[in-house]
């Protein structure tokens, strides 16, 4: 029950922020917090990355290994994403399957990278209609201070950055690394009191849940978006999360090059 | 080899509508007798019944709130909506699909009359032909007002792809399956009137040009779900439609 008060009085301090056209960790409305990119930091994945934001961390990993095609994509390879938010990671996260904001976490990254044609699948075709690469991308929650959305998608772009096929291991080759031909990057906004946070922490969250993720590729276009929370967006605020999404990406993508 | 498939010949679709044309849209509402509220919905080839059960007690308790009625939505596909056989049960994308329609509806549906309680929308597809979450949508949007559940207003949803670089409303499975952008949206609409977005949803390749073009091509297209909404909920009421 204490804990319910001191929550309720953190959200209206807030909340009280925002309204004084402040942030409670000091940033400006669309400013990130900071980010770091560490990759390679498992060597039994073909490729890996650990993202911090601020003081949330995300470790993804990507395993590969051959399999069958789709059928209606025979020459191409397959993504496969998958997040498990794991009770370590927030006293709110439980042990079993993904539940539904995990799998919506792991099914928005998956459509930035896929949408984007960040990997070129085509490449990763070994026998037509009989086998191809299979991608999988495993998104780990560490720690969770708000957005582990964005955190896993760039987490998840860095290791795919970082990915070696194995095919000496399978006797298909020699190994090579994953082609990687475009950076997209996620931007997610909260939309509280007629303002736009970018990259929201958890603090930030506890006001209201009322995300709103925008991802873009190289060239600024728009590859993917989710609203999510159940709240209603106005049209205007729609399109300054757009601009403002573009703008971000930018910056972040410019870390992104140095992986 | 997908490039062969022409889907905009001479300004047509493959179906002979214009790009800023609906598919025919049927809506009936109160069509389950055990229902609290319910509402049988085509769209083109999309077949979705929905069913509003509540507001009734929370099951199980400890789900319950004290504050506010908790909002339940379960979007599921028939095993023989699709092409193949799809296994029966939720998957990864019903359980996103259901997690936004639901908070769609959540933001309009006045939560706090009825605490301790819940209010269950259930929304079978049982044909579907792409745009089945926006069919699905708009027939529980109508079960709710079937059900007497008080909301700000109501919600309509269609989609808009981008289809050979045209931009069409309400795509179709082969301009789903072959386009280059699909994006779902619904719109929270008040005394007749567009107030704001309460799902969206994006994936493919737009600029922000285009994007904003789809937003105009969306309201157009919900406007006219809209007044089929309406008509439904007064035929089922037998409301003699004023003149305005």
């Amino acid at each position: 029950m204490n804990d319910d008060i001191l929550a309720e009085v953190r959200r209206d301090y807030v909340l009280s922020k925002i309204r004084d056209g402040e942030r409670v960790d000091g940033r400006k409305f669309d400013e990130m917090r900071k980010i770091e990119i560490q990759t390679g930091i498992i060597e039994k994945a073909e490729g890996s990355a650990l993202v911090k934001l601020g003081n949330t961390q995300v470790l993804v990993g990507v395993k590969m290994q051959p399999g069958e095609p789709f059928p209606d994509a025979p020459d191409k390879g397959i993504i496969i994403t998958n997040a498990e938010l794991v009770p370590l990671a927030s006293p709110t996260f439980e042990p079993g399957p993904p539940d539904e904001n995990a799998i919506e976490l792991a099914r928005v990254v998956d459509r930035g990278i896929r949408e984007s044609e960040a990997v070129d699948l085509e490449k990763l075709c070994i026998e037509e209609g009989e086998k191809v690469w299979l991608i999988f991308i495993d998104i780990w929650a560490l720690d969770d201070d708000g957005n582990l959305l964005d955190a896993s998608a760039l987490g998840a772009i860095a290791a795919l950055l970082n990915t070696i096929v194995p095919a000496e291991r399978f006797e298909i080759g020699d190994d090579f690394p994953l082609p990687v031909r475009d950076l997209p990057v996620a931007i997610t906004s909260l939309i509280v009191e007629n303002r736009i946070l970018v990259d929201p922490i958890k603090d930030e969250t506890s006001v209201a849940k009322n995300f709103l993720t925008i991802t873009t590729d190289s060239e600024d276009n728009i590859v993917a978006i989710q609203k999510s929370g159940s709240y209603l967006l106005p049209e205007e605020k729609f399109y300054e999360a757009i601009e403002l999404s573009i703008r971000k990406a930018r910056e972040v993508r410019k870390l992104l090059a140095e992986v | 080899m997908q490039e062969e498939v022409k889907l905009i010949v001479d300004g047509r679709r493959l179906d002979g509508r214009l790009p800023d044309e609906l598919r025919p849209i049927k809506i009936e509402a109160g069509v389950l007798k055990n229902a609290d509220g319910s509402c049988y919905l085509e769209m083109g080839k999309n077949k979705v019944m929905a069913a509003v059960y509540g507001p009734r007690k929370v099951q199980p308790k400890h789900l319950a709130d004290p504050t506010q009625a908790i909002v339940r939505y379960r979007y599921n596909m028939a095993p023989f909506s699709v092409e193949e056989r799809k296994r029966p049960g939720p998957d990864r994308r019903s359980v996103e699909i259901s997690k936004v329609s639901r908070e769609a509806l959540e933001s309009i549906i006045m939560k706090e009359l009825f605490p301790r309680s819940s209010i269950d929308i259930f929304v079978e597809v049982l044909q579907a032909d792409a745009g089945s979450r926006t069919a699905c949508l708009n027939a529980a949007s109508v079960a709710l007002v079937d059900a007497g559940i008080p909301m700000k207003g109501i919600i309509t949803s269609v989609a808009v792809a981008k289809v050979e670089g045209v931009l069409v409303l309400d795509p179709m499975k082969e301009e789903d399956n072959y386009g280059e952008a699909d994006i779902p949206f619904a719109f929270f609409i008040r005394n007749g009137k567009i107030e704001s977005i309460a799902l969206l949803q994006m994936d493919g390749r737009v600029s922000k040009e285009e994007l904003l073009q789809a937003v105009e091509l969306a309201k157009k297209g919900a406007m006219e779900i809209y007044k089929l909404q309406r008509e439904a909920i007064m035929k089922k009421y037998k409301v003699e439609e004023v003149e305005e």
